[in-house]
């Protein structure tokens, strides 16, 4: 016993680096699947303070880059407006009634939620973004957040009071499904880690037609996005010559480096999809 | 001031100007810069290994706190606090420096040279433990090296220019010890 406490006080700097290493890389490993550590929820309401006042200020250097992209959005968005088409009955004529009575009415599915980005980083290669909106102002965990322009940015995988942190696209463990928009055929996006705005599509089959340009959107397959939001524009077609499949490098359609206000989506079928899919887990 | 409260200003600095300043430019996809860590290379001499790793590893926590991933930069941080009092021994010339001065600087390790080294072969540890814990994942060898050598280079640079605008007093104390 009396050579044990020796041995450790001999070696305590030793022992007690070894312990440090230990812990920070215990919270490496285990922090994407557990990521509510236990200070986590503390630190986060914490830097996210910080951040909010630091983004006061860089805000004002972006206006003009965020103002063209509300222009583009809201030309978009008259685009849509009925108002717009001429139709020569008067089926055109629309009516939208609140009450869910039968399939023929519509009913709302989507509710897009602005926030503001407080922080942001390309540089790393495990990327979050960080929003100053929190579970006190309606975000959940899983909602999926794109950019002014309906262009995917990523998820959120964290909800405190008032900040929710998302896992960017540029992360190495985000995985969101995407779909070609010629052929239809769907995929898992990755990042490698290594150029910001340039992510690879995987598990593509090679009897997909690609040419560069081609538009990739949201499968519509998950419950975070909407079918069809713009994911990016393919860059190059690689062949695995081991597998069967493409690997796919494309271009974001989001730009990361200038990232000011986003919108969160929220599904409000999600909760019913989850729960029938838990039930068939458990089944299983 | 104390040594305490100038310490903890620095702390505070330091992860400022790392978290608003460095990670806001983009240099290239293979420069990181670093500066952060030069708290850790500032910390008086005679503050001992056991302290010198607590110090470190809250360094590094906070610095990750605002990254959102906590873990790779508490782990570099701890290898270089382990690492120092080494480096301090190897570096140091004449007997007792330690003792004469509070911290190292280009004054305390008697010149520029020995303090490049010793800064430099701190920067290196910290970018290769922080960059490999970064790619074990990705595997990519030479990537992670070129990765390293660019950082650490930029990260001198930024010691250098650091040391020289800001000259921190050295007195001298007596060597009646």
């Amino acid at each position: 016993m009396r050579n044990i406490f020796l041995f450790i006080r001999r070696y305590f700097n030793f022992i007690l680096f070894l312990l440090l290493q230990v812990i920070s890389i215990y919270f490496i490993v285990h922090y994407s699947r557990y990521h509510h550590a236990a200070f986590g929820n503390m630190s986060n309401q914490l830097t996210g303070r910080v951040n909010s006042q630091y983004s006061k200020v860089e805000q004002y250097f972006h206006l003009k880059k965020t103002n063209d992209s509300l222009i583009k959005a809201n030309e978009k968005l008259y685009n849509t407006l009925k108002q717009n088409f001429e139709l020569p009955d008067t089926v055109s004529k629309s009516v939208v009634d609140s009450i869910r009575i039968d399939s023929l009415l519509q009913f709302r599915k989507y509710q897009f939620l602005h926030a503001r980005v407080v922080s942001n980083s390309v540089s790393t290669q495990n990327n979050y973004i960080i929003l100053s909106r929190g579970r006190s102002q309606q975000m959940k965990e899983g909602m999926g957040i794109v950019d002014p322009n309906n262009a995917v940015v990523g998820i959120i995988t964290e909800v405190t009071d008032d900040y929710s942190v998302v896992m960017s696209m540029l992360h190495k463990d985000s995985r969101i499904s995407g779909k070609l928009l010629k052929g239809g055929e769907t995929g898992t996006l990755n990042w490698d880690g290594k150029e910001p705005n340039l992510v690879t599509l995987t598990n593509i089959p090679k009897s997909a037609r690609i040419a560069k340009g081609d538009s990739i959107i949201t499968s519509g397959f998950s419950t975070t996005f909407p079918k069809g939001m713009l994911i990016g524009r393919v860059e190059g077609v690689y062949t695995e010559s081991s597998s069967n499949y493409y690997k796919v490098k494309f271009h974001t359609a989001a730009n990361f480096y200038n990232l000011q206000y986003v919108y969160a989506i929220y599904n409000e079928h999600q909760e019913p999809v989850n729960k029938i899919i838990d039930k068939l887990n458990k089944q299983h | 001031m104390s040594s305490l409260v100038k310490n903890i200003i620095r702390f505070i600095l330091f992860i400022l100007f790392q978290v608003y300043v460095l990670d806001k430019i983009h240099l290239h996809q293979m420069v990181t810069p670093y500066i952060y860590f030069m708290f850790i290379l500032w910390l008086p001499f005679n503050m001992n290994r056991t302290w010198l790793m607590l110090i470190a590893f809250l360094l590094g926590f906070t610095l990750d706190s605002f990254r959102h991933h906590p873990g790779f930069h508490t782990a570099a941080c701890v290898l270089i606090a382990y690492v120092r009092p080494f480096l301090v021994n190897l570096m140091i010339p004449q007997e007792g420096a330690e003792t004469n001065y509070d911290e190292p600087s280009f004054k305390s390790m008697g010149g520029m040279m020995p303090y490049l080294i010793y800064a430099g072969l701190l920067s290196l540890l910290h970018n290769g433990w922080l960059f490999f814990l970064e790619a074990w994942q990705f595997g990519d060898i030479w990537y992670f090296f070129i990765k390293t050598i660019l950082s650490t280079a930029v990260s001198l640079l930024l010691i250098l220019i650091a040391e020289l605008l800001f000259t921190r007093k050295q007195k001298f104390k007596t060597n009646t010890v």
